[in-house]
């Protein structure tokens, strides 16, 4: 029964790692970028979250919407000044910038927040309260509501990529930039538009993060980055569904992993990683080969 | 190559030559020897605290050198070089605790990395630009947190290194000071060597049209491994030198062998300086410096100023300082590529000018 109770658990944090993953698979998916400060970013959107509660006193679930606009809004600036620039220079200078980006943010947040760690106040209510099915096995609303908002975000994406004008316009975009611009499509605004829902993916991810564990400068790239890129790799990329599959692949093997021993927690879900690089590197759900 | 070319060319035009330089390297060469003795020379007059501060900078200069090999003539980003550098760290440390002089282990730590690399290279080989950028930082954490299981080495909280307590603490710095030197000049004259030889080539035919070198059967695959295989090696005697500087060998944290901001440094100084030449690390490794000491008081800032100078070099200033240098008054120190030209050209231009003036 524990086994089934720590699958159960890794399930449900591979929907908070679905959720780290979205952000940086869309990036790649429109723009092919491989945005290196990914993890950063949402980082920084917990740090704005844990702000915006101290100074306004608002429930945490109130900071979420303000933190997804305020991501937004800063997702299309970057994308419009440095990002862009770093894209029209080459793949080389993009993944310069943004791992300069990541540096900067992350010694950044250790000047002004200490390396100390500090969570959302979520309300110990949430936090705590479960409720258990049999005897053995016991859900917390947290993780259960985390992982419910990634789907529900992926299920959104999904929607607004295959079913709005505006989502068939990035994909357009994304598979011939020079026909779109010769159709009378504005590639540099539509791919502002693109990282602006991506920042606001990151910013959701960012404040979960933070409710589940607690924040510190260095879990961008220590847990955030790795994680998302992990699930990615393990789901295939480009497909929205795939990246929960490898969230929850990564969870489990994770959960499985500490059911063993706890310092093997990251390590199984990293054996998993490896394993699925090795022998599928296209991922588990997509056809193609990934060059 | 340079007979073919001069021969094919002689038919064609007798007055054209193939050099590696349109100036002569001679000087810049003896002029590298001399500096290099110098450098070797530094402990007899120097005190102890500069050349501590020295060895770090030939540390990052040794780290800049291998990234610029990777990232600027291989096409190969790597974000988990910190891998290779904390490995050969542990390399030093493992055979000093069975009793090998941790001078002996730096040999061990430039061969263990390097044959750690090999395993590596095979998971990431497939992968291009940032998708083999993440893989690489992944398997770094990989490593560290393998590395962090062993107790018998400190585990997560690091290990002091032993076998060196018997030297009088001046004495084991001027020491420390000639193995990182040694291990810097090394590095830069095997990447120098390493360019001029056919991977040079290789690698040139490469970054100028992937697919038609491979179509004309260059071993594209090969000479990217070896490239990375070597890079491990380089970041690995690095690390080994950290190890007997800092006469211990931390994993995590923020001045932990494993920790990313090494790469960082070692991107940093490559593209501030100048990627894609043996000169740009050298600079970069100055401005680090520089930068690393007027703003070490206060703690991290040093790296924030870095990273962006380094962004804005990338978007701005392309070739970095030294590019930039090369672009106005064509000078290379450390010729690699290939230079068609007549010599009676300069004689011809001043000719030309002499009639123009007069």
């Amino acid at each position: 029964m524990a086994w089934v109770n720590a699958i159960i658990q890794g399930v449900l944090t591979g929907g908070l790692y679905a959720l780290f993953a979205c952000g940086l698979s869309l990036l790649f998916g429109v723009m092919k970028v491989v945005n290196l400060a990914h993890g950063d970013l949402a980082t920084v959107a917990g740090y704005i979250g844990v702000g915006i509660i101290a100074v306004t006193h608002v429930p945490v679930l109130w900071s979420i919407p303000i933190v997804v606009v305020l991501m937004a809004v800063l997702g299309y600036v970057l994308q419009r000044s440095l990002l862009e620039a770093a894209i029209t220079r080459g793949e080389l200078t993009t993944l310069i910038v943004t791992f300069g980006l990541s540096i900067i943010i992350e010694n950044g947040l250790q000047q002004f927040f200490t390396a100390n760690s500090r969570g959302l106040g979520v309300g110990d209510s949430f936090v705590t309260a479960s409720f258990s099915i049999g005897s053995q096995i016991t859900i917390a609303y947290l993780p259960l509501g985390i992982f419910i908002l990634a789907v529900i975000v992926l299920l959104g994406l999904q929607m607004f990529m295959t079913r709005s004008k505006y989502g068939r316009l990035i994909r357009a975009v994304a598979d011939d930039r020079e026909a779109a611009q010769l159709s009378g499509a504005d590639y540099r605004h539509v791919f502002g538009i693109a990282a602006a829902i991506a920042f606001g993916t990151v910013a959701i991810a960012g404040i979960a993060d933070g409710m589940t564990t607690t924040l510190s400068p260095t879990i961008g790239t220590d847990t955030i980055l790795l994680f998302a890129f992990a699930s990615v790799v393990i789901g295939g990329l480009g497909s929205l569904w795939g990246t929960l599959l490898g969230g929850i692949i990564l969870g489990v093997a994770q959960a499985i992993g500490a059911q063993i021993s706890p310092n093997w927690e990251p390590l199984a879900g990293y054996a998993v990683f490896l394993l699925v690089l090795v022998v599928r590197p296209q991922g588990l759900t997509s056809r193609g080969a990934q060059s | 190559m340079t007979e073919i070319a001069k021969t094919s060319l002689r038919s064609e035009e007798k007055s054209l030559k193939v050099t590696r330089s349109r100036r002569n390297v001679a000087w810049s060469g003896i002029g590298a020897l001399v500096l290099v003795g110098v450098l070797f020379a530094f402990p007899y007059y120097v005190k102890s605290g500069p050349l501590g501060i020295m060895v770090q900078g030939l540390i990052v200069l040794t780290l800049a050198s291998m990234w610029n090999l990777l990232a600027g003539y291989a096409g190969l980003v790597s974000v988990g070089q910190q891998a290779f550098f904390g490995l050969g760290a542990y390399f030093v440390l493992i055979p000093a605790l069975h009793g090998v002089t941790p001078w002996a282990g730096l040999f061990i730590a430039a061969i263990g990395a390097a044959v750690c690399a090999v395993p590596m290279w095979w998971l990431v080989a497939r992968l291009r630009l940032g998708y083999f950028a993440i893989a690489t930082w992944v398997l770094a954490s990989v490593v560290m947190l393998l590395i962090e299981q062993i107790s018998s080495i400190g585990g997560g909280s690091g290990m002091a290194l032993p076998g060196l307590s018997g030297y009088d603490p001046a004495v084991l710095t001027a020491y420390t000071y000639w193995a990182a030197l040694t291990v810097a000049v090394l590095a830069i004259g095997g990447v120098y060597l390493l360019l001029r030889s056919r991977v040079g080539l290789t690698l040139t035919a490469i970054r100028d049209d992937e697919r038609a070198a491979r179509s004309s059967g260059v071993r594209v695959g090969l000479a990217r491994m070896g490239v990375f295989i070597a890079a491990a090696a380089g970041c690995g005697a690095a690390g080994g030198i950290l190890a007997i500087e800092q006469l211990q060998v931390v994993p995590a944290t923020s001045g932990g062998v494993f920790s990313v901001q090494w790469t960082a440094e070692m991107a940093f100084a490559v593209i501030i300086g100048g990627i894609g030449t043996i000169e740009g690390p050298i600079i970069g490794t100055i401005v680090y410096m520089v930068l690393q000491q007027t703003l070490q008081s206060y703690n991290a800032w040093y790296l924030i100023v870095l990273g962006i100078v380094a962004i804005a070099i990338a978007l701005f200033a392309r070739r970095g300082l030294w590019g930039t240098v090369d672009e106005r008054f064509n000078i290379r120190l450390f010729p690699v590529g290939y230079h068609l030209w007549s010599p009676g050209e300069a004689r011809r231009r001043r000719r030309a000018a002499a009639r123009v003036s007069s």
